[in-house]
């Protein structure tokens, strides 16, 4: 078995359908076809990635993501029929590493959840310094002056990738590529909410950021250790 | 220098005219101060003739009667005169003169002259006096009539003073018989200085009188017409922002006058249109939600069909061949599906107004080169050579490069589909204001009549034909709104059996407007400009060969 997914989703035969093509994946998921039902079910299975419908009866799907966030770094992959602006950002705010637009190929949705389960093979032990933090990649923490700060798996991957090369400049595209796999160019927004989302827990005044420095009108890059 | 100063006068004219058009208010006060200057021009002569006639009357019956009584005192001293005593008219004529001169009612002074008739040749006869040396060419006229007569007659004249001024004066003249010696004359000449003194003064205070008049009642008028235009301004400004959209702009209405009636059912039609313009537009909004909502209603069925049709898809080399064709024809009628609701979705976001612009500054030619590259494998399909020919340094502009991108690939597309094989040119200008690329196809062309027609929605050439490559039929009108909303042109010309040319042309800065495109509409290699016939100034300007590199 590659992972446990929770598919949450009120339309049952997409959630069914779904199931048959991440069954033939090789994946096991399991259906939630009730937003209430959602973190029961999520507490009870222990998923390793959630899929999610962005718009779901009874508890709101943003609602659904923000619960789960609050007690898992589990990665969240939302499946949106909005690809307005302002849907997009408020779902990834919300805590969504990833997000798929209906009508979207099972290939591509396939490839989104590989890229976001590809952490579970063990990587090799290895410390890493950005800005005045410690990060142990093998052992997945991060620590300021021994204290630990909690990233999600996400967050940790843009991290690690950012402190890899401290002396690089990394566009968006490029970041895309590395922390989520896409091969060509997508939603750059994503880096966008996600750096921000990094900043508020690993900067001391994410105002003025000394570990994730954006570079203007290049990308982002590490602080000096 | 002389033809200088006729265009400056030229030129002044036309501006005092363009103002007197332009303004209502000049244009009263103008009429206003006008008209009344001439009326009171008119009642000003009718007021100065009359007082002239009654000071003159009056002055006449006065002299007149003065010259009778003159003249009776004259012919009774003469008549009661010693005759024995020699020379006693010699005396009494001086003394007579200077006593007449003298005497009488009326006030200033006067001249009396006694003169001797025509008929007197005696040498004893007085000879003629007057007082005070007068001047005698005003009797003139009169003269030769009081001789002919024998009355008393009277006319004006004039008479020149020591100080070189010429006075109007009244001269009265009677005959009068010295006994034994013969008929003398006796003139009385009044000056009119006085008159004439009273005269002027009345003139200068109505002149005065009249121009403060004037002006005032030009002021009045301007006075009252601001009244007037005034709310005809405040009615135009609102009018004009109305047009400008917004819709809950009202006048203000004051009292109950007509200005103010204008005002309320100014306001009432504002009202009016803004309900019908807010019906329309709900309307609109309902109709274009429903497109929108069916579109993302759509999307969740459609994405399980989607997934059942790719699994069988999968597992098609284990069906029956006509199952396995199905499951073929199946997902590709899907991509078709798919790509029609996403070009209704995002046309609807047009219609919405909800697009965003994200631009960047962007090189065109770089993003025309990724699109022809793209291409490549569908035009060598279509045995079709994809050209492109752009500067080398490139063609920088603010722009989104997604959607520029997506316009090219648009225009390529159509470009290779209906160039029936031959050569399709991309070509890539810039100049100071604008970017602009050209694709240019040479397949059956389009009528002239359809040329505008090519990017209204699901419009096709001849509806007979069906569609090969599968397009949405929406994928140039979406284009049209992306050159839009870059406050770009996309244009196209055609010719029958001479192919066609889009061109889209973006400004360089976004919030530039656009005067002009570094390409022409119509290609240089169009039939019609590889005739030999070159127009005098033709308005085109070529920027480079497409002939060299395209064949």
């Amino acid at each position: 078995m590659k992972g446990r997914v929770l598919i949450v989703d009120d339309d049952t035969a997409l959630a069914e359908m779904l199931g048959i093509v991440l069954r033939g994946e090789g994946y096991e998921p399991t259906l939630c076809a009730d937003g209430d039902q959602a973190l029961p079910m999520f507490r009870e299975h222990k998923p390793d990635l959630v899929l999610l419908d962005l718009m779901l009866p009874g508890t709101d799907g943003i609602d659904v993501c923000r619960a789960i966030r609050a007690e898992s770094g589990v990665p969240i992959v939302m499946l949106t029929a909005k690809t307005d602006t302002i849907d997009v950002v408020v779902g990834l705010e919300s805590g969504a590493d990833d997000y798929v637009v209906k009508p979207f190929k099972p290939k591509e949705l396939v490839a989104r959840i590989r890229a976001r389960l590809r952490r579970s093979e063990e990587p090799a032990p290895e410390l890493l310094e950005i800005g005045d933090l410690v990060i142990d990649v093998a052992g997945h923490s991060v620590r300021r002056d021994g204290a630990p700060i909690a990233l999600t798996p996400l967050e940790f991957d843009l991290l690690v990738a950012l402190a890899r090369k401290p002396w690089q400049v990394f566009t968006r595209e490029v970041l895309l590529e590395q922390v989520w796999g896409y091969r060509h160019a997508a939603d750059t927004r994503l880096v966008n909410v996600h750096v921000q989302r990094l900043r508020s827990k690993v900067e001391r005044d994410p105002e003025r950021p000394e570990v994730v420095v954006t570079v203007r009108g290049v990308g982002y890059k590490a602080g000096p250790a | 220098m002389l033809r200088r100063a006729r265009t400056q006068v030229r030129r002044g004219w036309r501006r005092s005219i363009a103002l007197w058009r332009r303004s209502l208010k000049l244009r009263v006060v103008t009429t206003t101060t006008a008209s009344s200057l001439l009326a009171i021009l008119l009642l000003g002569n009718v007021l100065v003739t009359q007082v002239r006639d009654g000071l003159l009357d009056d002055r006449r019956q006065a002299s007149l009667a003065e010259a009778s009584t003159g003249l009776r005192t004259a012919q009774e001293a003469f008549d009661s005169a010693d005759r024995s005593e020699p020379g006693v008219f010699d005396t009494l004529v001086p003394d007579l003169v200077r006593q007449l001169a003298r005497g009488g009612g009326s006030e200033g002074t006067k001249d009396v002259v006694l003169l001797q008739g025509p008929d007197i040749n005696s040498p004893e006869a007085p000879l003629g006096r007057s007082s005070s040396g007068a001047d005698i060419t005003a009797l003139d006229t009169l003269r030769p009539q009081v001789q002919a007569r024998s009355a008393q007659l009277w006319t004006y004249a004039a008479v020149q003073r020591d100080s070189g001024r010429r006075v109007p004066v009244i001269v009265v003249g009677a005959p009068v018989q010295i006994p034994g010696i013969g008929a003398y004359e006796l003139y009385y000449i009044f000056p009119l200085d006085k008159e004439q003194d009273t005269l002027g003064l009345v003139r200068r205070a109505l002149l005065v009188g009249a121009l403060a008049l004037v002006v005032l009642l030009g002021g009045i008028a301007w006075l009252v017409t601001r009244q007037v235009v005034t709310p005809v301004r405040m009615a135009a400004r609102i009018a004009e922002r109305l047009s400008a959209g917004r819709l809950e702009e009202r006048m203000r209405v004051r009292g109950e006058d007509d200005l103010a009636r204008l005002a309320a059912s100014f306001n009432r039609m504002a009202t009016s249109l803004q309900r019908q313009i807010r019906q329309l537009e709900d309307l609109s909004r309902v109709q274009r939600r429903f497109v929108s909502d069916v579109s993302h209603e759509l999307r969740t069925p459609l994405t399980t069909v989607r997934m059942a049709a790719d699994v069988l898809h999968e597992a098609r080399a284990g069906f029956d061949p006509s199952v396995e064709r199905s499951a073929e024809i199946l997902q590709a009628q899907l991509d078709r599906f798919e790509s029609l609701l996403a070009d209704l979705l995002e046309i609807s976001r047009y219609d919405a107004g909800a697009a965003l612009l994200e631009a960047e500054p962007t090189d065109i030619a770089s993003v025309a080169r990724h699109v022809v590259e793209a291409m490549e494998p569908l035009a060598d399909r279509r045995g079709s050579v994809l050209a492109l020919v752009s500067p080398p340094e490139g063609a920088v502009a603010e722009v989104d490069p997604r959607r520029i991108e997506r316009v090219l690939r648009n225009l390529v597309v159509n470009a290779i589909e209906h160039g029936e094989g031959r050569p399709v040119t991309v070509l890539v200008a810039a100049d100071d204001g604008a970017v602009a690329v050209a694709v240019r196809d040479r397949g059956v062309g389009l009528a002239a009549s359809d040329v505008t027609m090519v990017f209204n929605r699901f419009w096709r050439a001849d509806p007979a034909r069906a569609r090969t490559t599968g397009g949405t039929g929406l994928g140039l009108s979406i284009a049209m709104e992306d050159a839009h909303l870059h406050g770009g042109w996309l244009q196209a010309w055609g010719e029958p059996g001479d192919g066609c040319q889009f061109r889209l042309t973006l400004p360089r800065r976004q919030g530039t407007e656009l005067d002009g495109s570094p390409i022409p509409l119509e290609p240089a290699d169009s039939a019609r400009r590889r005739r030999p016939v070159v127009r005098a100034g033709a308005p085109y300007q070529r920027v480079a060969s497409t002939e060299d590199v395209g064949a």
